[in-house]
């Protein structure tokens, strides 16, 4: 069932919502962001994760950079046989704009999509540029539910064949008002939300006391909660995140780690604390699954699948997932 | 003025403030700016968030925080003031009423209302616009999706 008293779908919509029902831990990462014209950027990213994640999230414009559009992204990666999650933020687009590159995305073969209200403009290389919001992330949610199950556009105009997505968001459990997280959860699911990505997940007791009231509420039955992990590579890129990516609750023991690590050892320190919070995060039985981030270290994703003993990922499991036949045979999985 | 104009223009745009109705406008925005910094959105939801205005937030979000707001509760494009929202669940614990408020979903902005009266809006109906194939389902207000019929105050 899910929030509005709706029975889920008899076929899942992606590989992952099937992974997802079928119990499996996920794993998912993210397309390093690409600034180039050439295809090759995003498909050479996209044959190095195929076979250790089980989808890869094209992000939109992150940190407020202009980058290759997510659709793009996601369209080239579902070609290359890696099934794309496309990330929607509001900054960027009003209603008419998103509603569209939704419609786009799904023609172009992207099932997962997650809505977000996005980083400030003010937090990027154009802070100048005009911040739309039009509509925020439970509106956006809202609306591509709409157009999935209604199939129509938000003013009510049909659509010729509506898309079929797998609806997720994103949900900061680190950033206050922390007693307030939970219940803005249960509103993106009552919004459409039917999978969360977490922020990055480092402060594991706030984490802990987030996901039991999580399940309190009784929002584990309708959504799927998968938990953010980053891969430091060095102390400076720890620092970084505590200190100038807001939201970001990065405890003082793991900067503290990482200096003391000296310099040409720091990369394998944040891969071993990676590995300690995976494994840490897959004790919580209501997390079902992990989010890899890094910054240009894609080899160090596929060494945290394959050490934390993830391999071999499940073979995809519907009709809707990337052909198998589009993998190459000198890049199929290893 | 050519009669085709007025013709076209939508029912819900709000007409312009003239007489008691830009009294009304004059006294709302007055005293909702001095006491709530008020954007004037024409669509109040000041009850459900603690009596917070949200447009004071620099996304216009109106279903809770981002997922930047600073560990210390301050905004993360204004770092030196605090959190529109962070107010927002603080104040609405301390409401003697409408407390589950924060619990609904509201609608989207009704971006035509902008710098017009909620007053006036609330007792037209005009602020129950709602896009045709929003969903309400659990909502605040229990609206089908049929666009409400709009009245005008009399000048």
């Amino acid at each position: 069932m899910t929030a509005d008293g709706k029975t889920p779908p008899i076929q899942p919509r992606s590989n992952l919502e099937a992974l997802l029902r079928a119990g499996e831990f996920v794993v998912t990462s993210e397309l390093q962001t690409t600034d180039g014209a050439d295809p090759v950027s995003v498909t050479e990213l996209a044959d190095m994760l195929r076979g250790s994640v089980d989808a890869v999230n094209c992000t939109d414009n992150s940190a407020a950079h202009p980058h290759l559009s997510a659709v793009a992204a996601a369209h080239l990666l579902a070609d290359r046989g890696v099934e794309p999650v496309v990330q929607f933020a509001c900054r960027d687009r009003n209603r008419l704009s998103l509603q569209a590159d939704l419609l786009g995305a799904a023609a172009l073969g992207a099932r997962n999509v997650v809505c977000m209200t996005g980083d400030d403009v003010t937090a990027g290389d154009h802070p100048e540029a005009k911040p739309v919001y039009d509509l925020d992330s439970t509106h956006l949610l809202r609306v591509a539910r709409a157009m999935r199950d209604d199939g129509t556009y938000v003013s009510g105009r049909a659509l010729s064949s509506p898309p079929s997505f797998f609806i997720g968001a994103v949900e900061n459990p680190f950033a206050p008002p922390l007693d307030f997280r939970p219940m803005r959860l249960g509103k993106k699911i009552e919004a459409g939300a039917e999978f969360i990505q977490t922020q990055i997940v480092f402060n594991l007791p706030r984490f802990r006391t987030f996901m039991a009231r999580v399940e309190e509420l009784g929002l584990l039955d309708h959504v799927s909660v998968i938990a953010g992990i980053f891969i430091p590579r060095s102390a400076a890129s720890a620092r970084y995140l505590r200190d100038q990516v807001p939201g970001i609750d990065v405890p003082e023991e793991i900067v503290s780690r990482m200096e003391a690590a000296p310099k040409e050892r720091q990369a394998e320190e944040g891969l071993q604390i990676c590995l300690e919070l995976v494994e840490q995060v897959r004790g919580i039985s209501s997390v079902s699954g992990i989010h890899l981030m890094s910054i240009k270290q894609e080899t160090a994703i596929v060494r945290v699948v394959r050490e934390s003993g993830l391999l071999p990922r499940p073979l995809p499991r519907t009709s809707n997932a990337p052909a198998a036949e589009a993998v190459a045979p000198s890049v199929a999985r290893s | 003025m050519r009669s085709d104009v007025e013709e076209r223009r939508p029912p819900q745009v709000a007409p312009q403030p003239k007489g008691f109705r830009k009294a009304l406008l004059l006294i709302e925005r007055s005293s909702k700016e001095a006491v709530f910094d008020c954007r004037m959105c024409g669509q109040c939801i000041l009850h459900s968030t603690g009596m917070t205005c949200p447009m004071r937030c620099p996304k216009n979000l109106r279903n809770g925080p981002c997922g930047g707001v600073l560990q210390n509760g301050n905004c993360e494009v204004y770092p030196d003031r605090p959190c529109v929202w962070v107010q927002a669940w603080e104040r609405s614990r301390k409401m003697p009423v409408w407390r589950d408020h924060m619990e609904h979903v509201n609608r989207p902005v009704d971006w035509r209302l902008g710098g017009s009266s909620s007053w006036e809006n609330l007792l037209t109906h005009r602020d129950q616009h709602v896009p045709t194939a929003w969903s309400e389902a659990g909502d605040v207000v229990d609206l089908t999706g049929e666009p409400p019929d709009v009245v005008y105050l009399e000048e």
